[in-house]
């Protein structure tokens, strides 16, 4: 028999207020095994927890009972405060009388009797724990970071750094991200290139860190600490080690009519094509939906004029396998389509824009070499517009219930950078709110509209029509309580955001969370906004919420720094509470196999006495105890009752539903 | 019997069976408008008049017939608030208020003729049972 100690906990007001706190201690004390209970103010203060120590000791439990919180919260405490006192820790139980009671319940008489009958059940499972022990597991020391931009840039030089390896892996033919592809930044206005590209050579250049781009995360299995992906090397038809990046075939190649997608389909690149001047790592590519080689076996022109002998039309794609000890995803956005959005005449003129292309026309690097150009005609626009919250703040359907949150400052950026470089402009900026919390961004668009004479306007756009080459832009100006028709070159929309399309795979593939959006959750949304709930895989930059460069960076850096204090370790202590099956029982039906999200369980066949001195060969489950993650599916599904989880078995959820039906 | 405001404010809001605090005032319905220039009231006012219900003036004004019931601002709306059902729902209102109908049904036969659409008739007189 167990000698079971109660502690009811008040949790200052929350609980005590809804449940008489003394009368559930008197009543579980009445209970069967029950040798000691109490209640007190802060349970998992430092006094409240040595009060459970004292307790453990003087009464000699083997057992104890914590009425509280939810064990989410403070499960782990108890656990610690036991094992301290020499009690094992698996010999702690939490009735959640707060989250599942006192919380939700008004009624104090009713809240009492329930807080009552949950301590019950409690006490109940308590008589049939049995103390396990952790057990442990290695720690790769490895880290993989999915995606390369800034977000995946930083957090693998952070690691790096701490003098681990790091590979990423980036599904473009270059690191950099979307933040190669824009021109300046706010709030300084500092050259995105500038600053981008250093950091892309140091990661070229460090010795411990390995890129494979144009590539992708086939599959991942494993735990945290011990993760296999495999790792596909998508066929380039180049040979990355042998390619010298001069670009020679790529002014050869006759296919010259390729939609260029660094520069946002506004002009074309070659079927061979290197996306940059400073891609990492500079190695052309060949699209083998443009090569006339690769299509139809006619041309081979690269292949001619390639004096370093690189090119390589029998190229296939490669996969790799590869042990890490931790996961980053860092696999950014994209802007939204803007099929649901005819009004702005997105698709009927080439002259309204998003903010991306205008981020292309305005780069020196881009398709106009710097000039603003209206991509129809070539000429200087004079009036543009820009209307923000474009498919952002929408549920309606068409667009994303969010605020994609960096499009209010690149906004102000663009119209101020187009008052300075061309001070005949008239620049019209349509919002519903400005939204510019941050360090010194509401003096940098309050300096917009002071400085640089842009037009704010509290109003939007209802319809634009494109009319004889201009662009008419029907809007409302909600302080003037007016509807305005400007006559405009170009009409820029800060189009909303959303997570790459591969982000749902992804997440599929780590058993990582995310949310209705399709952003990756995190473990907690204040305390633990780098990590997501599943161990060993982290979070960084714009995969798990809108956020600009200071920010990503901010957040690939503390990413990096929880990857480094998970590496740092040698061995990580293991859940004991994992799945167990009955050899005597199982039947080798398979069922536990396919429910398993974790790949935890395996199958051999056994050699079982039989009677007369006979044997026989069965098919028998057995679970891999690091790789289980005690989800308990498998119990479930089991139809012979042979799968059964520790610390959760069967009899004990039993024993609970029984005390609480009594 | 005569409603105060606030009551009709109400009744506007169950006739049209929406909800006008989803709005955020983006102004993208009076953006859209085609009549905007013709009302007293535009699209994001019908909405907040009938939030705050301050509805008096907007039932008053001849704003509430010069919506062409084009769906512009139905279509466009951001926020799912639909101001035009809301125009639609001060107009059955106000109609109801008027011993119910606009016209007597008696008023009806004379007016009709044969290029109206079956559907609107039928649509008329719907409005005669409420
Ligand atoms: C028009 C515009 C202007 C902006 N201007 C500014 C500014 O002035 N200042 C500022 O601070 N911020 C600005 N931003 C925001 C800035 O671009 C982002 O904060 C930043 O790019 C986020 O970096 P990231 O690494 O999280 O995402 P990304 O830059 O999107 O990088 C993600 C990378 O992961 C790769 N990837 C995606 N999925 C996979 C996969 N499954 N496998 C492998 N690789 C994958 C992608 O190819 C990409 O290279 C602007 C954004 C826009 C749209
Ligand atoms: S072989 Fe293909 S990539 Fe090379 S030059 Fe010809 S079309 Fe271009
Ligand atoms: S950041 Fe500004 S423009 Fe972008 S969605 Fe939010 S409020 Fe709209
Ligand atoms: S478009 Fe919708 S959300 Fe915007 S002001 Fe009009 S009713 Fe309100
Ligand atoms: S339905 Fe009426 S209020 Fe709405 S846009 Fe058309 S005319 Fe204007």
């Amino acid at each position: 028999m167990q000698r079971i100690g109660v502690f009811v906990c008040w949790c200052g007001s929350n609980i005590a207020a809804t449940v008489d706190v003394q009368q559930v201690a008197d009543e579980l004390a009445k209970e069967p095994g029950v040798v000691y209970s109490t209640n007190y103010q802060y349970m998992c203060s430092q006094s409240g927890q040595q009060m459970i120590q004292e307790a453990i000791k003087e009464h000699h439990l083997t057992g104890i009972v914590i009425c509280s919180c939810s064990p989410r919260m403070h499960e782990a405490t108890f656990r610690k405060t036991a094992a301290a006192a020499g009690l094992n820790s698996y010999m702690v139980e939490i009735a959640n009388i707060r989250e599942q009671c006192s919380w939700i319940h008004k009624n104090k008489e009713e809240a009492t009797e329930k807080a009552i009958i949950l301590g019950r059940a409690a006490i109940a499972k308590v008589h049939l724990n049995a103390p396990l022990t952790a057990g442990e597991s290695p720690v790769v020391k490895r880290a993989l970071v999915i995606g390369g931009g800034i977000a995946g840039i930083q957090t693998a030089l952070d690691i790096a750094d701490a003098g681990f390896e790091v590979d990423i892996v980036e599904k473009k033919p270059t690191i950099g991200g979307k933040m190669a592809q824009i021109d300046k930044t706010f709030p300084t206005l500092d050259c995105a290139a500038c600053i981008l590209t250093p950091k892309m050579v140091d990661v070229a250049q460090n010795e411990k860190i390995h890129i494979y781009s144009y590539s992708e995360v086939e599959s991942v299995k494993g735990f945290v600490g011990n993760f296999t992906a495999t790792i596909k090397k998508k066929a380039r038809y180049v040979k990355e080690d042998v390619c010298t990046g001069c670009g020679l075939c790529t002014e050869k190649c006759p296919m010259k009519k390729v939609p260029n997608e660094f520069n946002q389909m506004l002009d074309n690149r070659t079927a061979i094509y290197i996306p940059f001047a400073q891609a990492v790592p500079k190695v052309a590519t060949i699209d083998p939906n443009a090569c006339m080689m690769l299509k139809n076996g006619k041309c081979g022109v690269c292949s001619k004029v390639c004096t370093a002998g690189a090119i390589d039309y029998t190229q296939k794609d490669e996969y790799i396998e590869q042990q890490y000890g931790a996961i980053v995803v860092a696999t950014g956005f994209n802007t939204i389509k803007l099929d649901n959005f005819d009004e702005f005449a997105y698709s009927q003129s080439p002259d309204v824009v998003t903010s991306l292309e205008f981020e292309r026309l305005m780069n020196a690097a881009g398709p106009t070499g710097g000039t603003l150009l209206r991509p129809s005609d070539h000429t200087h626009p004079h009036t543009l517009v820009f209307v923000q919250c474009v498919g952002s703040r929408d549920i309606s359907g068409c667009g994303k219930p969010y605020c994609s949150k960096i499009c209010c400052m690149y906004t102000a950026k663009h119209a101020m950078l187009c008052r300075e470089k061309y001070p005949d402009t008239e620049v019209y900026v349509f919002y519903i709110d400005v939204r510019t919390p941050g360090k010194n961004f509401d003096e940098f668009y309050r300096r917009a509209v002071e400085e640089y004479g842009v037009h704010y306007i509290k109003g939007m756009v209802g319809k634009v029509a494109p009319k004889d080459g201009k662009l008419m832009v029907q809007a409302s100006d909600l302080l003037a309580n007016d509807q305005l028709l400007i006559e405009a070159d170009m009409v820029v929309l800060a189009t909303a955001i959303e997570p790459d399309e591969s982000a749902r795979s992804i997440a599929t593939m780590l058993t990582a969370s995310m949310d209705t959006n399709d952003f990756f959750t995190e473990a907690h949304p204040k305390l633990r906004p780098v990590e997501s709930p599943t161990a060993g895989i982290f979070l960084s930059g714009v995969c798990q919420g809108p956020k600009d460069i200071p920010e990503t960076v901010s957040q690939a850096s503390a990413a990096a720094a929880k990857v480094i204090g998970l590496l740092v370790k040698d061995k990580l202590t293991c859940n004991p509470c994992v799945a167990e099956s009955n050899e005597l029982m199982c039947n080798g039906c398979s069922a536990c196999e396919k429910v398993c999200p974790y790949g935890a369980i395996t199958y051999s066949d056994k050699e079982f006495r039989t009677p007369y001195r006979t044997t026989i060969m069965r098919r028998v489950a057995s679970v891999n105890p690091a790789v289980c993650q005690g989800c308990g599916a498998c119990t479930v599904a089991c139809p012979s009752g042979a799968m059964d989880l520790k610390g959760f078995s069967t009899r004990q959820i039993m024993a609970e539903v029984d005390a609480i039906c009594k | 019997m005569e409603k105060n405001e606030k009551e009709l404010a109400q009744l506007i809001q169950e006739i049209s069976g929406l909800n006008p605090k989803k709005c955020m005032k983006c102004g993208k319905c009076s953006g859209a408008c085609p009549a905007f220039h013709e009302m007293e009231y535009h699209p994001h006012q019908f909405v907040d008049m009938v939030d705050r219900g301050d509805v008096n003036r907007l039932l008053e004004s001849k704003s509430i017939w010069m919506c062409l019931t084009c769906f512009a601002c139905v279509e466009r709306c951001p926020r799912d608030v639909k101001p035009a059902n809301f125009i639609e729902a001060a107009r059955l209102a106000l109609i109801r208020q008027q011993g119910c109908n606009h016209l007597k049904d008696e008023a009806v036969p004379p007016l009709l003729d044969e290029e109206m659409p079956q559907q609107a008739i039928v649509s008329a007189y719907r409005k005669f049972k409420k």
